[in-house]
């Protein structure tokens, strides 16, 4: 019992340990960002990284998640609503909740990962220390750029997800559901709020944020070698996409209600 | 005005996880020559290396380095110190996102207003100053052990340092490579005149480089002071180190 006590102590206080080095390298990132003009040729390779590299992705999957929105809110309405309430379920569903949270989770998983991985090697391999060395702060190298980058990619990302997701939802519902395109756009035209985009691009660039951010923590506390660097990506993939979905919930309530 | 000692170790005390790697550390390394702290692997060589630039800090004791106390330095008084000093890490640690050529310009670009023509010259004289002109264009990836070596010390010196440390310069090297990066050691000293701290466990490196020399051993210098006095002191756990038999 003694010893159960003493294992539940020492989880929990290298829990809170863990939670207030989050919270320094956060505030040192903060403090990084009046330097950011130094750092906007690191900025634009990340945008173009996170931003770019991640379009096949976010295509494939907003696409098919639009396709799968439609199918769904055709076959359980379709006995209970008119045909154009599809075309604004669609819009709806797809910007305030499908796209923000699934870009959140697939990117934790594409970005979040490959952040840690990189910042991970880059610490066991001593090219942190060699950054420290040379004079220049590893936080604001290595994190600053990524989380603006994040903060700014994601929301354009989710953008782009809202249009294919909504695209390719509506030549769906054209297609399977014999619903015509008139219908769709008078639905999606009835029922179509700015505020939601507003809602959903405030989500996104939190998640951008967040996803980042986790990522660069977890690469810059990497400890010992490829086990290491392995433990820190899956750690960063993890616990941004359990924050993704928590925070999903408080920013919904905030936003919405 | 310059401090008695460069760098100086005054009861350092330093653990890892309740592991002490550190017990009470006293080193004395004087300006200019090349003074080699020796000892068998895991004897905290490389984290005393560390505590010089700031990148560990000592639990108790006191670190100096050119009269700055390491633990009250304040960060711009940090930066400004770590400009003066060159380090070449036991594993290179070239960037291997960029080429040599942004490997050695770094630093110039980050601290200095240089224009990219004077990076250019200044990165070309150090590529050349270790036999590596003509790499400018390459990966890290593209290079062998020693050839990164060489690269990771054109970028220790494209500052132009006052002080140089040499962090494990050749492990995992063979023999040759060893002497020739042992010959690069050498030839930077007499050229820059730095104050330079080789951390090594090589002794032939060591005999052949080290002005001056410090055994650490359980956390604590052993002995030191020059390679004739320390070898003429028959120190019985010198001996043991010099004959490999110190575990």
């Amino acid at each position: 019992m003694t010893r159960l006590l003493a294992l539940l102590g020492g989880q929990l206080a290298a829990f809170f340990i863990q939670i207030f080095q989050m919270f320094r390298y956060f505030i040192q990132c903060m403090a990084e960002m009046w330097r950011v003009y130094l750092y906007r040729h690191q900025i634009i390779a990340q945008c173009y990284a996170i931003g770019v590299g991640s379009l096949p992705l976010v295509c494939l999957i907003s696409a098919f998640s639009g396709m799968a929105v439609a199918i769904q809110t055709a076959y359980q309405m379709e006995a209970y609503v008119p045909d154009y309430m599809v075309g604004a379920l669609i819009v709806r569903s797809v910007i305030l909740v499908l796209s923000p949270i699934l870009m959140g989770l697939v990117l934790a998983g594409r970005v979040g990962a490959g952040i840690a991985s990189e910042l991970g090697t880059m610490k066991v391999s001593e090219q942190v220390d060699a950054l420290t060395s040379l004079a220049v702060d590893p936080v604001g190298y290595l994190m600053l750029p990524r989380v603006i980058a994040g903060l700014i990619m994601i929301p354009i990302l989710v953008i782009y997800s809202f249009l294919v997701s909504i695209a390719c939802g509506f030549v769906m519902s054209i297609i399977k559901m014999n619903i015509t395109p008139t219908d769709l756009i008078k639905g999606m035209k009835l029922y179509f709020e700015n505020y939601d985009v507003f809602v959903g691009l405030v989500k996104s660039a939190v998640y951008g944020g967040l996803l980042t951010f986790m990522g660069a923590y977890m690469g810059l506390c990497t400890q010992g070698g490829a086990q290491g660097v392995g433990r820190s990506a899956t750690a960063a993939v993890v616990v941004s996409s359990a924050l993704v979905l928590i925070l999903d919930y408080f920013l919904t309530h905030a936003l919405l209600y | 005005m310059k401090t008695k000692t460069a760098i100086e170790f005054v009861g350092v005390f330093k653990s890892f996880e309740a592991q002490p790697v550190l017990k009470g550390l006293n080193l004395q390394i004087p300006w200019s020559g090349i003074t080699t702290i020796l000892g068998p692997s895991g004897c905290g060589k490389s984290v005393t290396l560390k505590h010089v630039i700031g990148i560990e800090q000592a639990d108790r004791g006191k670190v100096v380095v050119d009269g700055w106390d390491m633990a009250r330095i304040r960060r711009g008084e940090l930066i400004a110190l770590r400009k003066r000093i060159g380090v070449l890490f036991q594993s290179s640690a070239l960037f291997d996102s960029m080429t040599v050529m942004e490997n050695v310009a770094f630093g110039l670009r980050m601290h200095t207003k240089m224009t990219e023509e004077e990076i250019a010259e200044r990165v070309h004289v150090c590529l050349d100053a270790v036999r590596l002109a003509g790499t400018e264009a390459k990966m890290p990836v593209e290079l062998s052990g020693g050839m990164r070596k060489r690269a990771a010390l054109a970028r220790a010196i494209a500052m132009q340092p006052d002080f140089i440390l040499y962090d494990e310069p050749t492990t995992g090297l063979d023999p040759n490579t060893s002497s020739v990066v042992g010959d690069y050691i050498l030839k930077l000293q007499s050229e820059l005149n730095v104050t330079s701290v080789v951390v090594t466990h090589d002794m032939p490196l060591a005999r052949r480089v080290s002005d001056r020399v410090a055994l650490l051993y359980d956390g604590e210098a052993v002995v030191q002071g020059p390679v004739d006095e320390v070898e003429a002191s028959k120190n019985e756990i010198f001996e043991l180190f010099i004959e490999g038999r110190l575990g």
